[in-house]
């Protein structure tokens, strides 16, 4: 929403500070995103008068004007304008001075004659559609003054962020009361430049519909249209906008176009009233009828569109049809061009929720439907009526033939509000006097009404539909009363007697433990292709590659390496704790689950001078991670072999993860990829518990078997453990040999095997009993033998 | 008599103990092997030359022995000073030789080391402050219904408010029910109060951190899909007041304890009042920057007072509690934090990206 500084100050009748301005605003509720200078490229540009005016001697269209810049020189200007005349004051550039688009005046010639500087035209100024003759300016300002003193046109535009809930400020006259309000001054519509005003007669109330000046009007569908007021005006001219209001439009970015587009859109602008034109003499009927569009209908807009419409719209009609979607856009047909002579205005109230159904349905926002989509003054039309056919009669001529009327049930008014003083200071944490609370419901345009109990009951006034509740008035009160001037003291309150979402405390640990073993987490852009029939799809994809929520994390963190590989970099740990869909039942939304992936590739270590660190991360440093993730991840989990790498059982021996190499479109001096992708368990985890350390010592063997094929280091392991029991503390794989001195298709594996009794010294007859019962057991289970040559008890 | 070191090696006047002297002069001179070897000849306890002359005492004439005796002493204590002088030196030449051939400035041997995403040490240093002000943490669903997400949190239908949530749908049918509605990736966090109050009856007291999505394009501000962190109050008596000063409080916490904090009147559906609190541009300290558009603040986090409409669909007694809600984008306080010009970085998962946010690396705000 774009406002001019100075039509606030005309409102308030006051000089406004840029910068004190945007820091009230934002402060009210209106936050200030840019302010922005305007015209202050036209600082040299100055108020000129002409002494004299003498034919050209050379040029017939071409005059010599001696001009008084306020120095005591006086200047030659060679001017081409019909309209110069001597007596009269036009802006003057001076030679030196620069105008906007960058033209530099200098001393030169024409036609003979030396010309010092240039009279200028409104257009040439950057100031209005009126480039036919230079620009007479009506003022007392001494020659020589600059033109921006002399006149008001420097100005700012500020662009204000107005919240969906206060339609009120997207007018000058909203923001003008909230700054009067602020301020403590009183506001009032700024006085139109012109002596004498057009007649408005008071409009004339009848029913739904009615006659004006011969013309039918009204709503024929009260929910989308409850008001409807209309005027005809006979014998405007159509022009170019004087430059005071083209001004206006321009500093707040509206381009102006002629002058009665211009006085509706000047009234839009100022009281938030959208407004419409047609030129009568294009209207079939004539009528112009707020209704309800029949299926089939149609109609061209004047964007040039032709819009299919249908009955959940409001239209506006003539008799032979459609000519405009109301609270949208006027239709092409009936818009005011040069030859218009009579016009229909329209001032009418939509119903917001329509508005913003139609031109969704459409897709046709505009400055009207934005308005009315928010909820304009129920009951502003009769003042912006007033105000357009002024402005129309000021700057196009044309004559007001019977009262305006005004048609329509009209809006329902909200119900009283009660306010109870207590509540306010119970949401608010302040007390506040009565009549401190009455003043500031007063000061945004509340009737205060008065009650025998200690409520105070308020009407809001028209201009608010965003106030229905008692919650709203708080918060005005809070608003006036400026947030700033509430205490920020701690008070005492009570602690969450909720607990932490253990899903939440697990992802931390989970999460520090993977970077401990030197991942970096990510983050990354969580939709994607499908993946899988079960893939979740969005109805309303940002693009098709991303058209579904991702299953699983890993092809994601794929895409993540990749995109390293192309930045040269081959050494990429990476992890990422995120959630993941899939579709369930029907009925059912779909099921989310919280995964934990990660993906290594490149160096084990980084590189070192002295030749260490040149390793390359292989499956081992996968299945070690993959175990410390289901370790931290899946309590009571287990990794299992499974085809290429292995898969994770949870305590209950569902399959919860996976690890292995993984494909990817790698360049051809990257490192194998590797990667795991785990659900996270939010289940209780058994918390870890002291276990005394040993007092007696342990004893070790190793032994060094042959496995023959299929074999397994876990089903040796398993056996060792069922058979040595408690005893038998821990068993480790110290080496792996395949090769020369082995039977073909066998290999030699070395496990160190550590007893320990806890109450007592082993001794060494107890082990070898031990290790005659395991050998026993693992030559008849497993075909497996102790190496020959490997001595008895003490490994090779 | 004193026996300072220009005395040391005197004539004791014993032929035997002045026959050491030279060798007690020499101690400077040695070498490693060789002191260790003399320091056994001299003092050795089997046969240690002033070890042999001691044991002379006994049988020496009964005059001459308490002066010989103390001669030997004075003379091993000699001896046994130049020893640990001479050890000492060569200690100490050792290790300058040793060190001549190392070049000590070369590269460390490293270890990988990880980190979690900048993001998330923001959202964990938040929900921190939190839990120091009695909030726990709470979780919800990432897709949600039309009533979670917009109905129950007073967003009207057809009403402007909904332009503010550029909506993702689930392509599914809608769920029944009048907590239902169509499937949609929630806009915001805020769906888990509803969820909380549905629940928990009050003091609810809770900080909800999670993903959420919108329907933007991604660009150097926006994304589709960004973390954000809500926080609920609701109890008897809290205030207005409670909001402002847990929020200061925050910031003072998170950003510096003098930092300059404002809040000002905004708009939610599911809050009234509503504000939104600034806090003074970290990067000018409040002079206007390029960073702050000139305005001296940086937008924060939003806020209010909870709706009574939320507690009418939650069924909690709004006459009787009150309370407050904030919610604020982690993402974009990261991007302020570490000066980060582009979110694209944040998912991009660039390793020398990640790499700067090592803790006890260079960080910079």
């Amino acid at each position: 929403m774009n406002i001019s500084r100075r039509w606030l100050e005309d409102f308030l009748r006051r000089p406004l500070e840029p910068r004190d301005l945007t820091e009230r605003l934002t402060m009210l509720g209106a936050p200030v995103d840019s302010v922005q200078p305007l015209h202050a490229e036209l600082g040299d540009v100055l108020v000129g008068q002409v002494e004299e005016v003498r034919p050209h001697p050379n040029a017939d269209r071409l005059r010599v004007c001696i001009v008084n810049g306020g120095t005591a020189e006086r200047r030659n200007v060679v001017c081409g304008a019909a309209n110069v005349m001597a007596g009269r004051k036009y802006p003057y550039a001076p030679v030196g001075s620069t105008l906007p688009g960058g033209l530099r005046i200098e001393e030169r010639k024409l036609r003979g004659e030396t010309s010092q500087g240039m009279l200028c035209s409104a257009r040439e100024l950057g100031l209005g559609q009126d480039g036919e003759g230079i620009w007479e300016l009506d003022t007392d300002a001494a020659p020589g003054t600059r033109l921006l003193d002399a006149l008001p046109i420097a100005d700012h535009r500020l662009v204000l962020d107005i919240g969906p809930n206060r339609p009120d400020l997207l007018g000058h006259k909203g923001i003008a009361r909230e700054l009067g309000a602020s301020l403590g001054v009183p506001f009032r519509l700024p006085s139109l430049p012109s002596a004498e005003l057009i007649d408005v007669p008071p409009v004339r109330r009848l029913g739904n519909t009615g006659k004006v000046a011969g013309v039918g009007a009204g709503t024929e569908d009260p929910e989308g249209c409850p008001r409807f007021l209309g005027a005809v005006l006979r014998g405007v001219r159509i022009a170019a906008s004087p430059p005071w209001l083209a001004r206006r439009l321009e500093a707040v970015g509206v381009r102006a176009i002629s002058n009665v587009v211009d006085a509706t859109n000047y009234v839009m602008l100022e009281l938030n009233q959208p407004m419409h034109a047609y030129d009568l003499a294009k209207l079939r009927g004539p009528s112009v009828i707020a209704r309800r569009a029949r299926p089939g209908e149609t109609v061209t807009t004047l964007d040039g569109v032709s819009r299919a419409l249908d009955d959940s719209m409001t239209i506006i009609a003539d008799d032979g049809g459609p000519i405009g979607i109301a609270g949208v856009m006027g239709g092409a047909a009936t818009e005011v061009g040069t030859d218009t002579v009579d016009v229909f205005l329209e001032c009418a109230y939509f119903a917001p929720a329509l508005v913003r159904r139609t031109r969704r349905a459409l897709n046709l926002s505009t400055e009207a439907s934005y308005r009315f989509e928010r909820g304009i003054d129920r009951w502003g039309g009769v003042e912006a009526l007033r105000r357009c056919i002024e402005i129309i009669g000021m700057t196009a001529g044309g004559e007001l033939v019977e009262a305006p009327v005004d048609l329509g049930p009209g809006p329902q008014n909200p119900a009283r509000i009660f306010l109870r003083p207590s509540r306010v200071a119970q949401v608010l944490g302040v007390d506040m006097p009565g009549h401190a609370l009455e003043s500031y419901l007063v000061a945004v345009g509340a009737t205060l009404v008065p009650k025998s109990d200690d409520r105070i009951a308020v009407e809001p006034p028209s201009w608010r539909p965003d106030l229905s509740r008692e919650i709203d008035l708080i918060e005005e009160i809070a608003r006036l009363h400026g947030y700033q001037n509430f205490p920020a003291d701690l008070r005492a309150f009570r602690p969450s007697l909720l607990a932490d979402a253990t899903i939440e405390r697990i992802s931390s640990q989970v999460r520090a433990g993977l970077v401990r073993q030197g991942l970096f987490e990510v983050m990354p852009h969580p939709m994607g292709p499908q993946d899988g029939p079960q893939s979740v799809r969005l109805a309303n994809p940002l693009s098709s590659a991303e058209s579904y929520l991702r299953r699983r994390l890993l092809p994601g963190l794929i895409k993540l390496v990749r995109h390293n590989w192309d930045q040269h970099v081959g050494d990429v740990r990476l992890f990422e704790i995120g959630t993941v869909f899939s579709t369930a039942a029907a009925g059912e939304p779909p099921h989310e689950e919280r995964h934990i992936a990660a993906v290594l590739t490149g160096r084990r270590e980084p590189p070192h001078w002295s030749g260490t660190g040149e390793d390359r991360i292989d499956l081992w440093d996968l299945k070690g991670l993959f175990e410390a993730a289901v370790a931290l991840a899946v309590p009571g989990g287990v990794v299992q072999v499974e085809g290429s790498g292995w898969i994770a059982r949870d305590a209950k021996d569902r399959v919860v993860g996976s690890a292995g190499p993984l494909e990817a479109d790698a360049p051809p001096w990257a490192d194998p990829l590797f990667g795991f992708e785990l659900v996270l368990d939010a289940g209780a985890r058994t918390p870890e518990r002291f276990s005394p350390l040993p007092i007696t010592p342990s004893a070790e063997r190793v032994f060094a078997l042959v496995l023959g094929p299929g074999v397994t280091a876990q089903q040796v392991k398993d056996l060792l453990q069922r058979v040595g029991g408690p005893l038998l503390e821990s068993v480790s794989v110290q080496s792996d040999y395949r090769g020369a001195g082995l039977p073909a298709g066998t290999r030699s594996v070395a496990f160190q095997l550590t007893f320990r009794a806890s109450d007592r010294t082993l001794r060494d007859v107890e082990i070898d009993e031990i290790e005659r019962r395991m050998l026993a057991a693992l030559e008849s289970e497993l075909r497996v033998v102790r190496r020959v040559g490997s001595a008895p008890g003490s490994g090779e | 008599m004193s026996h300072s070191k220009s005395f040391m090696s005197d004539p004791t006047g014993y032929p035997d103990l002045d026959a050491l002297l030279p060798r007690l002069r020499a101690i400077p001179s040695l070498g490693p092997d060789d002191l260790a070897s003399e320091i056994v000849a001299i003092l050795g306890r089997k046969n240690g030359e002033l070890t042999a002359a001691l044991r002379s005492v006994p049988s020496r004439p009964p005059e001459e022995r308490k002066a010989y005796g103390s001669a030997v002493n004075r003379l091993k204590t000699q001896f046994e000073e130049a020893f640990a002088g001479r050890s000492e030196m060569l200690d100490q030449e050792r290790r300058s030789r040793e060190q001549a051939g190392v070049d000590l400035t070369m590269p460390a041997r490293r270890r990988w080391i990880g980190a979690e995403h900048p993001v998330t040490r923001v959202m964990d240093e938040i929900i921190e402050i939190f839990r120091g002000l009695g909030f726990t943490v709470a979780v919800g669903p990432e897709v949600e219904t039309d009533w979670y997400n917009f109905g129950a949190l007073n967003f009207p239908p057809d009403h402007p408010a909904m332009d503010m949530h550029d909506t993702l749908y689930v392509d599914a049918p809608p769920l029944p029910g009048e907590q239902g509605g169509r499937l949609l990736l929630r806009t915001h966090t805020s769906p888990v109060q509803i969820r909380t109050l549905l629940e928990s009856p009050p003091p609810v007291r809770v900080v909800i951190p999670g993903f959420v999505y919108r329907n933007d394009p991604f660009d150097p501000s926006h994304a589709p899909a960004f973390s954000q962190i809500e926080g609920l109050a609701v109890d008897e008596g809290i205030s207005f007041v409670d909001l402002k000063a847990t929020l200061v409080h925050f910031a003072h916490r998170f950003f510096t304890p003098t930092t300059k904090v404002r809040f000002r009147p905004s708009f939610f559906p599911f809050t009234e009042p509503s504000a939104e609190m600034d806090v003074e541009c970290q990067l000018c300290h409040g002079t206007g920057c390029p960073a702050c558009k000139g305005t001296g603040w940086m937008e924060i986090l939003g806020c209010g007072m909870v709706h009574p409409a939320v507690y009418e669909h939650t069924g909690v007694d709004a006459e009787r509690y009150t309370g407050w809600a904030f919610g604020m984008g982690p993402h974009r306080i990261t991007m302020l934090r570490y000066g980060i010009p582009d979110i694209r970085l944040l998912y991009d998962g660039d390793m020398r990206f990640l790499e700067q946010f090592v803790p006890g690396g260079r960080v910079t705000l």
